[in-house]
């Protein structure tokens, strides 16, 4: 299939990824046309990274489950219980860094292999399915601690300010001081892990299975794939990487609270389908994941810079949105007329219809 | 007999869960069915229920037409019932005198507005044919932001009789209103789907479209009309809900109310992923939702676990009513029973226990 669509033409998911990358790095650019100030600092570029690492995170999960044909609205809430399950360990006074790490992979992963177990192998709705995920989680933070809960453990307030700190990059500020490029753990937490997801989406037999299954999961199963367990595994990814995000926010805030990660689920799918994975399953570049949450995160960055009534962040999110699905469903539907061509016999006389979507 | 029991299966589901709740409250003490009359109302636990799950049975409505007809489902309804609320407020406030007829003119206002809104996601879900959740998504994330604009200032405050007399009881009449606009609201769309066409297109289009398309009906204008009903639905859930509360939180109006409508619908038997549906499974799933949320409270469950409770309630649900476990359930009355009965068990199981799962199918049915 890769090699009869791939030589000539781009597939739809690296087409889309293309295009949201193209956007990002002109939207970019325009920031940095409009507040050289700000936005030619590489600070601000790394903080992008480090202040929003758990969100870049969960949106990689986002979209393997997606490429996958489900969906996890339940990463916001279990990431919000990680951050309070961590907190309230760190202060009892048992616990070290290193056990509270174990403890939110935990917590992940028991999340990803109880929605997995549900939705692949009972055969239940994602959307319910991780809609109920999402109750437990947010049931089950509330009942283990109400109150925002700030970590003093010495250990960890030394990780929580740590940062790797580049002096020949940084910066002068207002006053003319100078001021070294630091860049916190979460950032590179989160270029190891699109790193190695993208590896594995590429090059492993789990992410060419998983994109066959989301393409079309009856077909998967004729070429003898295991639909199953690849979906399931797709869910147990997707948990234990809301068990990572989870710990990289505390990391970054250093607090658990009830808001923690609120509303995350849905920041993280339009940040999936801005960098270009569909919904309906099949298509999408994981590379893509950072790139949409970096657009949506650099737009509203440019609202705040702007200074105007903040309630047009929400607006100007939805708007862009709305650019990149008209265009996502434009492309696709484009290019439908040369997959359903390439999918005949080569011998047949379907050579023009291909170049249609170019 | 057979006949009515393939008919009537998917309301097994919905209404054996309320069964159960009811039963539990029964044990909890008797006085559950009590009622008592305050002010020339009644009051009890069932007109409580009735009462709280208004704007949830009118947009569970809308939400079944729209999961019918185009495989998804709408995650901007609350959304865009704030959005509605907002316009409705509006004309209210500036209008010099409050009288019956601005509520009436501010009320067509925002049906007129959520038929827009319905347009815009049901021509991006027909036309541009993105997926409904992702073409709400946009409403989603906007919305509320939208609504505070127009409000100008957070929560204006609806201070006058008319209102609250919708939200609350008309003199002389002993049952609160919202029940009464939801009891007309449910009479008007059983009217709609008895007397036209619609559920028999919406259910072909959602079926399967070509096959629908080549029937002559037009899959664009019937997912474009679902939709556009939704909006008259949380056009009429946000004028509801506004003059329950008495003043328009643009932050807080309907919030999360989406989650509770979609899970009335699968709740109520039907497939999420389009096709055959029952309003009246989906109005008792919305009528069980609230009884559950106020079983949780009776039950004096802490606040704070009272979502995880609710969770695990709706899990063990789903985990039976899944396909595969009623697969096993069919099996194991199907063995006992073996020998001479076969054929006409298996033929129940054909028509009951084997096509139900159907309403649960994921996504991936083609």
């Amino acid at each position: 299939m890769r090699t009869v669509k791939g030589r000539e033409t781009l597939s739809n998911s690296n087409l889309l990824f293309m295009i949201a990358a193209v956007i990002f790095v002109l939207m970019y650019a325009l920031a940095m046309a409009i507040y050289p100030g700000s936005f030619l600092q590489l600070q601000t570029f790394f903080d992008l990274f480090s202040l929003n690492a758990p969100l870049i995170i969960l949106t990689c999960g986002m979209s393997i489950v997606m490429i996958g044909g489900g969906i996890d609205i339940s990463v916001g809430g279990v990431t919000g219980l990680v951050t309070m399950c961590c907190a309230v360990f760190l202060e009892s006074g048992g616990g070290d860094v290193w056990s509270s790490m174990i403890l939110a992979l935990g917590i992940g992963i028991a999340f990803g292999l109880l929605q997995g177990f549900l939705i692949a192998y009972l055969e239940i709705q994602p959307f319910i399915i991780t809609l109920a995920g999402m109750f437990l989680a947010n049931g089950l933070l509330t009942t283990i601690h109400k109150d925002p809960l700030n970590v003093t453990l010495p250990g960890f307030v030394a990780l929580r300010d740590a940062e790797l700190v580049i002096p020949l990059l940084g910066s002068h500020n207002r006053l003319g001081n100078f001021i070294p490029l630091g860049i916190k753990i979460g950032a590179f937490v989160v270029v190891a892990l699109v790193i190695a997801l993208a590896v594995l989406m590429k090059w492993s037999r789990f992410g060419r299975n998983l994109y066959a299954v989301g393409g079309n999961s009856q077909s998967a199963l004729m070429l003898g794939i295991n639909v199953k367990r690849t979906k399931f595994q797709s869910y147990l990814i997707c948990g234990s990487l809301s068990g990572i995000a989870g710990f990289v926010y505390i990391m970054t805030t250093g607090a658990g609270n009830v808001g923690n990660a609120s509303g995350f689920e849905m920041k993280a799918i339009a940040s999936s389908i801005i960098g270009g994975t569909m919904l309906s399953g099949g298509v999408g570049n994981l590379l893509g994941s950072p790139v949409g949450a970096l657009t949506l995160l650099t737009i509203n960055e440019l609202i705040r810079a702007a200074g105007v009534n903040s309630n047009l962040q929400a607006i100007a999110s939805g708007l862009l949105l709305c650019v990149f699905i008209v265009l996502q469903g434009v492309v696709v539907r484009l290019r439908g007329g040369g997959n359903l061509a390439r999918a005949l016999p080569s011998w047949l006389p379907a050579g023009k219809t291909t170049g249609k979507g170019k | 007999m057979r006949r009515v029991k393939a008919t009537g299966f998917h309301l097994l589901l919905p209404l054996s869960v309320l069964a159960f709740l009811v039963v539990v409250n029964v044990i909890k003490g008797v006085d559950y069915f009590s009622l008592s009359v305050i002010n020339g109302a009644l009051y009890g636990n069932i007109p409580n229920i009735l009462f709280g799950a208004s704007e949830l049975v009118v947009l569970a409505v809308g939400m079944t037409l729209v999961t019918s007809s185009s495989g998804g489902q709408d995650i901007s309804v609350g959304v865009a019932g704030a959005i509605t609320s907002s316009v409705f407020v509006a004309i209210l406030l500036g209008a010099d005198k409050i009288t019956w007829w601005t509520i009436f003119a501010g009320f067509l206002a925002g049906c007129a507005v959520g038929v827009l809104i319905g347009a815009f996601n049901g021509s991006l879900v027909a036309v541009f044919k993105v997926q409904p959740m992702v073409a709400t998504l946009i409403l989603f994330t906007a919305g509320r932001s939208v609504a505070f604009l127009i409000d100008g200032k957070l929560s204006p405050i609806l201070a006058n009789d008319l209102t609250s007399r919708i939200g609350g009881v008309m003199p002389g009449v002993f049952i609160q209103t919202p029940i009464l606009l939801t009891a007309v609201f449910i009479a008007l769309i059983a009217l709609l789907l008895k007397t036209t066409n619609l559920k028999l297109y919406a259910q072909s289009v959602g079926v399967n479209e070509k096959a629908a398309r080549l029937n002559g009906i037009d899959p664009v204008a019937v997912k474009l009309l679902t939709f556009m009903l939704l909006g008259v639905c949380t056009a009429v859930a946000g004028f509801i809900a506004v003059c329950k509360a008495g003043r328009h939180d643009s932050v807080n109006l309907l919030k999360y109310i989406e989650m509770d409508a979609i899970l009335a619908v699968a709740i109520g038997g039907n497939a999420l992923g389009g096709g055959k549906f029952s309003v009246t499974g989906s109005i008792i799933g919305a009528y069980t939702i609230e009884v559950l949320n106020r079983t949780l409270l009776r039950l004096e469950v802490d606040t704070e676990a009272i979502k995880a409770v609710k969770a695990v309630f709706i899990i063990v649900l789903m985990v039976l009513a899944s396909p595969v476990v009623r697969g096993y359930l069919a099996n194991a009355v199907r063995r006992p029973r073996s020998g001479t009965q076969t054929g006409t068990v298996a033929e129940e199981a054909e028509d009951g226990w084997v096509s139900a799962p159907d309403a649960f199918r994921g996504r991936e049915a083609p």
